[in-house]
Parts: structure tokens; sequence; C-alpha cells
């Protein structure tokens, strides 16, 4: 009878083993002490954070109606912001692709080729669309070339690096039969490379187009043109309700954006 | 006697590449389309040739004032990073929390209609701007610093993660919620026992993922205002002092490398 | 005439692949190469167009000395023999007939390869082959729509494309079901008495290359071991170049008797 008692107090059940929870406890400790750490030390006055919603409240009502009456000159300032992505994915195609090319362990011309196709890539990556809108900015002046120039930098690392994986993963056997016909380099990338890596390209560059919507609409932020310039503008002269226009346009393009780019993928792939 | 009519090569047999869009109204449709928007696009930018001409002795003059980078204001930079950090570390915390309870919103098959139709529309706004549009607009509700950057991260996060996590869990297993419902279990217990187990995996990867983003994003929050290093390197700009912003410029770089390196090791680890 | 002698090949500082291998094939005669897996077979092909660089040894093809060759030379000399592949290596998103003419991308200039214009003889060419193989009405197909022996006609007209002067087969029919495989074969016999043109087939299958091949040549670990007609490749030769294939300890073994026993004694 005792021991019975003994014997169901001994069986507990637990959920994880030993060390499994150890590291568990550890992983939430860290956690913890670095969300401590950075809510103590973090340069915030408290009482604004109570604050805030009402706050942004109060600059949703300033915007509630959207002013329609600058609705032309935000249309065109969209389609600018269009044509800067659209045309900046069409050239970083032109100087993303020999990056890829060399770039990739299968087809790159020799290890320096390879090293300074990974650099040019990380380089790209790393800084971000805006970084580069303001060093554009600074060297040409405000305006749409600094926006495309912007967009182009950063669309590089992303296009090259996700082309590079796909020449990287492609099957070699192909490119085997294509040397053995005594086919040259170049001819073998066109009949064995080229058809396996088309369909990610397409699907790379409509994805890449998409993005660039949304990044191209902040680059006027910096003054590197697009709906940007009059979001800022609007701001800086308190024109909430025309704020509140230039943000529902957004979310429009946005969306046609999503739209057009899913029936692409439905009919090129 | 049909067959070697149709067998016998009568007149030299052509072959031509069969073009990637079989109909030829459609195919030179599109060329033209594409054509006519290439120069409509081309035409409509106001290039300023005189201006860009100029712009390459501006452009040697900025890199060359930029190299060496100087290092010399370091615990300006060291103070950005930090503040940069505590702002990816508090807003992941947030949007990963806050992007759970969203994320059931927007799941069709475990929310009710109207519910869900809201979820999706939270999750919808939040991903079509980008984050700094969505930082200036807190800075000028909340004031400069680094709440605004917070508050934008923590709305970013929720906008990703929410809709990987909604999809996540549009596709569960539905028979361990079918087990649960058997056993007469309500809404949320099932939530926590059916739902939560199957999609935790992949929340804590997103979670990592979200972090190494957050960081990215929060250099450039930064710019208009929203805290951060990213503020650092626009007073840098504007005072011309390139030597300091590059600087800046290469310290993003190496965390930015480091971070995606931690962020892909950890989610190697737990998957 | 094909003739390649003391032809030796090592991947790195492994035991070689390839121990000094002899083999002489006359104009107009089909071979088949057996041997188990990892005996070298795949190699010594590739290492006939190439493909594989060989590590010391000549092969020499109607009087040209092929192992010495680089770029160009070594391009126009590939355009030469064909080969037929095991997986058939297709390119599966071209259409068949672009896989067929990619057989003439040894003579064309890169302008016409990219925009595929090839000349009206080529185009001829691969319609009559296509035609005798019975493929002709897939041309507009793409490659990856067709069957697997259909495939495989594709590969071989591809091959022949190149007016070659020698065909390599590297286990042509290993990927396919057994009907088909014995229709390749047959393929492939027909091809080069019409055509007068030697042909090397490494098979597994030892029943196909008994009746399909005029020579049968064995090898094991890298060595000849057996060279003769086919009537003359018996049990004994059978076991001694497959025999205690599975066994572990195989590696060290080195007279084909020693391992027949290891082999039986396994069984």
């Amino acid at each position: 009878m005792v021991d019975q008692a003994g014997a169901l107090a001994d069986r507990v059940w637990k959920r994880y083993d030993r060390r499994e929870r150890l590291i568990r406890y550890a992983v939430m400790l860290v956690t913890l002490m670095v969300v401590v750490w950075a809510v103590r030390d973090i340069d915030i006055f408290w009482p604004w954070v109570w604050d805030a919603p009402n706050q942004i409240s109060s600059l949703g009502a300033r915007m509630w109606p959207p002013d329609p009456s600058r609705l032309e000159e935000i249309v065109n300032a969209m389609i600018e912001t269009v044509h800067i992505a659209t045309l900046s994915t069409m050239l970083t195609i032109f100087i993303a692709l020999p990056v890829a090319y060399i770039a990739a362990q299968n087809t790159t011309p020799n290890r320096a080729c390879l090293w300074l196709g990974r650099f040019i890539l990380v380089s790209s990556r790393s800084v971000n669309t805006i970084i580069w809108a303001l060093l554009f900015v600074a060297i040409f002046g405000p305006g749409v070339l600094a926006g495309i120039l912007a967009i182009m930098c950063r669309s590089v690392g992303f296009i090259g690096k996700l082309m590079g994986e796909a020449i990287e993963e492609i099957d070699r056997r192909p490119v085997e039969a294509m040397q053995a016909t005594g086919a040259s380099k170049l001819q073998v990338i066109a009949y064995a490379v080229v058809p396996q890596v088309m369909p990610a390209f397409f699907a790379i560059v409509i994805l890449r187009w998409d993005i660039n919507i949304r990044e191209s609409t902040v680059l006027g932020l910096v003054g590197a043109g697009g709906i940007g310039v009059i979001l800022q503008g609007s701001i800086d002269t308190f024109a909430w309700t025309t704020v509140a226009t230039i943000l529902i346009a957004i979310v429009v393009l946005v969306l046609i954006g999503e739209a057009i780019t899913s029936l692409l993928r439905r009919k090129v792939i | 006697m049909t067959r070697s009519e149709t067998s016998a090569p009568a007149t030299p047999r052509t072959w031509r590449k069969p073009p990637f869009i079989a109909n030829p109204l459609l195919r030179y449709g599109l060329l033209a389309v594409l054509v006519i928007y290439l120069v409509w696009a081309f035409g409509s930018l106001p290039f300023n040739w005189a201006r860009i001409s100029e712009g390459l002795p501006r452009a040697a003059r900025i890199f060359g004032g930029g190299f060496p980078p100087s290092f010399e204001r370091f615990d300006l930079l060291l103070t950005g990073f930090k503040e940069s950090l505590q702002i990816a570390v508090l807003a992941t915390l947030l949007g990963v929390l806050l992007s759970i309870p969203f994320a059931v919103m927007a799941a069709r098959n475990v929310a009710p209609l109207p519910v869900y139709f809201l979820g999706r529309a939270v999750i919808i706004l939040s991903r079509s701007f980008h984050p700094v549009i969505v930082a200036i607009l807190f800075v000028a509700a909340v004031g400069f610093g680094p709440l605004a950057g917070i508050l934008t991260l923590t709305l970013y996060s929720i906008g990703f993660v929410g809709k990987l996590l909604a999809e996540e869990i549009e596709e569960i297993d539905w028979g361990q919620v079918e087990a649960m419902k058997a056993t007469g279990a309500g809404y949320f217990a099932i939530l926590v026992y059916a739902v939560f187990p199957q999609i935790l995996p992949r929340q804590v990867g997103l979670s990592m993922y979200q972090l190494d983003s957050n960081l990215r994003a929060s250099a450039v929050v930064g710019i208009v205002g929203a805290g951060g290093i990213g503020g650092t390197l626009m007073n840098a700009f504007g005072r011309y002092d390139y030597a300091f912003a590059f600087a800046i410029l290469l310290v993003i770089i190496a965390v930015i490398l480091i971070s995606e390196g931690v962020s892909g090791w950890v989610r190697k680890k737990i998957w | 005439m094909l003739e390649i002698s003391h032809l030796t090949k090592r991947y790195g500082h492994d035991e070689p692949v390839l121990k000094g291998l002899d083999l002489r094939v006359e104009d107009n005669s089909v071979v088949a190469i057996v041997g188990a897996s990892g005996a070298g077979k795949s190699t010594m092909l590739r290492c006939i167009n190439r493909l594989v660089e060989p590590t010391s040894g000549s092969i020499i093809l109607n009087g040209m000395e092929l192992v010495a060759l680089r770029g160009g030379a070594l391009r126009r000399a590939r355009r030469k023999i064909g080969m037929v592949f095991q997986g058939f290596n297709l390119i599966d998103r071209l259409t068949v007939m672009e896989n067929v003419l990619a057989g003439r991308l040894g003579y064309v200039s890169l302008y016409q390869a990219i925009s595929r214009r090839f000349p009206q003889t080529d185009i001829e060419r691969a319609f009559t082959l296509m035609e005798r193989v019975g493929i002709a009405q897939y041309a507009n197909k793409r490659a990856d729509e067709l069957s697997g022996g259909e495939r495989q006609r594709v590969g071989v007209v591809r091959a022949l494309m190149q007016e070659p002067e020698l065909l390599l087969a590297d286990e042509p029919t290993a990927s396919l079901d057994p009907r088909t495989s014995e229709q390749i074969m047959m393929l492939l016999q027909s091809l080069a008495s019409e055509l007068s043109l030697p042909v090397l087939i490494n098979i597994h299958n030892v029943a196909q290359a008994k009746t399909y091949t005029e020579r049968i040549v064995g090898l094991r670990h890298g060595k000849m071991i057996f060279d003769g007609a086919p009537d003359d490749f018996n049990e004994e030769a059978l076991d001694a170049i497959y025999g205690g294939i599975e066994a572990p300890d195989d590696a060290t073994t080195e007279s084909p008797t020693a391992s027949r026993e290891v082999g039986h004694d396994a069984i």
C-alpha cells in the first residue's frame, strides 16, 4: 500500500529531459537578461510611452478625412515611383547576371573572380537601399537618378546571390553532354546552363520587382525621387490629410504590384 | 502510296525554334508594349545631364574624403549601435509575441470570417508600408528617439511573422484539432494544445530570422529620426564627415554579416 | 581505329582507377566493356573524349593523339566522338529538335547556336536521323515530355549528329526497362553497321553484351582481364569479372581466382 503510493509519487511526468531543460532555461535566462538590459538602458522617456496611444490616435484623427486635392500630383509621383522600380530592376539584370556567373562555383573562371563576385554581392546586400540612396544623393544631387542607382546597387546583390545559387544547383549532366559534343564554353552555357536557370531567373526578377516597388516609395525621403518626396514635403508642412491620401495611394500601388506579380508568376513560370 | 508521299522530302524541310509565346499577335504586342513603356519611362524621367556630369568629380571627392574611414568618434558609433541593438531586440520580442494573435486572426481555418478580414487587413497594411515610412509617421506621433523605432519595427515584425505564421496555421494537420475537439476542449484549449505545438518550431526559426531582419532595419529607421545608428550615419553625411560615415558603413556591414551568420546558425541548429 | 595504350587514371592520391590499360578497336566493330561498378569502365570512356583527364598513357584515334590536345583542338577532336549517356543527359527544358541540333555545337558559331539558325544540311540530317529512330514526330516537344526509351533515342541521335568517327555509350540502357533497353541495344548495333562506326558500349548486362556486340572486354579494378568474342565469354570469365565484388576486403585481393573463392563463400 505504502509502496504503491511511493511508486505513484515517483511517476512524475516531465515534458523535457534534464539536458534539454537546462539549455531551455539558459536560453530563456539569457533572453530575459538581454531584454531587461535593453529596457533599462534604452534612452526612452517613459511617460511618452504611456502617452503614445493618445499621440498616435490624435495623429490618426488629424489625418482624417484624406484630402484628394493633390491627387494628380500624387498619381504622377506614383508613376515615377513605378518607373524607378521597373527601370532599375531591368538595368540590374545586366549587372547581376555576370556577377552571378562569376560568383557561382561551377561557372567562375578562376578563384580571383569568385571572390570578386562574392565581395560585390555581400557589399551590395549589406547596405540598405536607403543608405545607398543617401550616398547617391550626395554624389548626383537629389533626383530620380540617385534613386535608380540606389535600387540597382541593392538589387544586384539580391538577384546576383539567388541567381548564383540557381547556377550552382543546376544538373551537371547536360553540361557534360554538351562538352562531349565539342561545344565551346559559351555554347555550353547557352545550351546547358541558361535553359536550366530560366525559371529561377523569372521568379527572382519578379520577386525583386515587387520588393523594389515598396523600396522606391521611401527613396524620396532622402531626396531620391518618387512618391517619398511629396510625402516628406507634406509631413514637413503638417499637411496630414494629404499624407493620408499618399498612404492610401501607396497601399493601392503595393496591392496592384502584388496582383501583377502573382499574375506573372502564374503565366510565365 | 500516301505514306511515301508524306515521308518524301519534296521541299527542303525547315525548322524554326517554336516561339516562346505561340500567338504572334500577343508576342509582337507584348514586345511593342515593352518598347513603348521603356521609351515613355526613360522620356518622362527628369535626368539632368549637367548635374550628372558634375557628380563624378564629387563622387571622387566623397570617396577620397571617406578613405581612410575614421574611427575617432568611436564612442558615438558604439552608442548608436547599442541603441540599434536594443531597438531590434525589444521590437522582435514585442513583434513576435503580438504576431501570434494576429496570425490566429488571419488564419482562415481557425478564425471566424469577420475576424479573419480584420487580421488580414492589419497584416496587409503593415506589409504595404516600408518601415521607413512607418517610422516617419511614428516620429511625427511620438517624437524623435528609439520609441518610434521600436513601434515601427514591432509593426514590421507583426506583418512579416504574422503572415508566414498564418500560412503555417492554415496548413496544420487538422486531425489533431479534431482529436482535441472530440475531447470536448474549448476554443483556446484547442489553440494551445493542437495548433500552437504545430507552429512553434516555425515560430522560433522565424523569430531568429526577424531579429536579424530587424537589426538591418534598425540601421535605417534612424535616418528619419527613429533612433539607432541610422541617425548617427545621417548626421555624419549631413556634416560632410565622410570619413566617419564610411566607418559607420563598414561597421554596419560587419554587424549585418555577423548577425546573418549567427541567425543562420541558430536556425540550422533548431531545425 | 582507336588505340589506347598504358592508360592510367588516378584521382588525387587514391588507388588508380585505371592501371595501364591497353585496347585496340578496329573500325566498324561493336565492343562491349563489362565490369562491376567501380571497375573503371566509365572513367575509361570519359578519358577517351577527355571529360576525365587521363593521368598518363596515350589514346590515338585515327592517327591523332587525344591526350595532348587543348582548347580548340580538343573541342574539334571531341566533335568527332559521339557520346550516349546513362541518364540521357538531355536538356529537359529545350525541345527535342534543339537537343538533337546541340550535337552540331562543335561545328556552328556561337551566334548560330544562340539564335538556333543551324545550316539547312544539319536540319535535314536531324530529320533523317530522327525518322530513322522514330522520334521525328516529337521534334517540337519538350525533351522532358518523352518516355525513357524515346529520350535515349534523342541522346543517340544527338551523338550521331556529330558525324562521329567513334561512338561511346556509357551504360546506355541502365536507366531503361528491359524491353526498351533491348530496343536501344538493337538500334546501336544496327546504326554501327549502317554507318560503319566503331562503338564502345559500357554495359552491366552481360546477356545483352553477348547478344548485341562482337567483342567483349572485361575490366576489374582498372585492369583488363578478359578480351574476346562473346562466345568465349563463359562462366569462368564472368566470375573473374564480377566474383566476390560484394566482399568488403575485396580491394586488396589481387588475383581473380582468389576473389572468385571469396565470391563463392559469400554466396
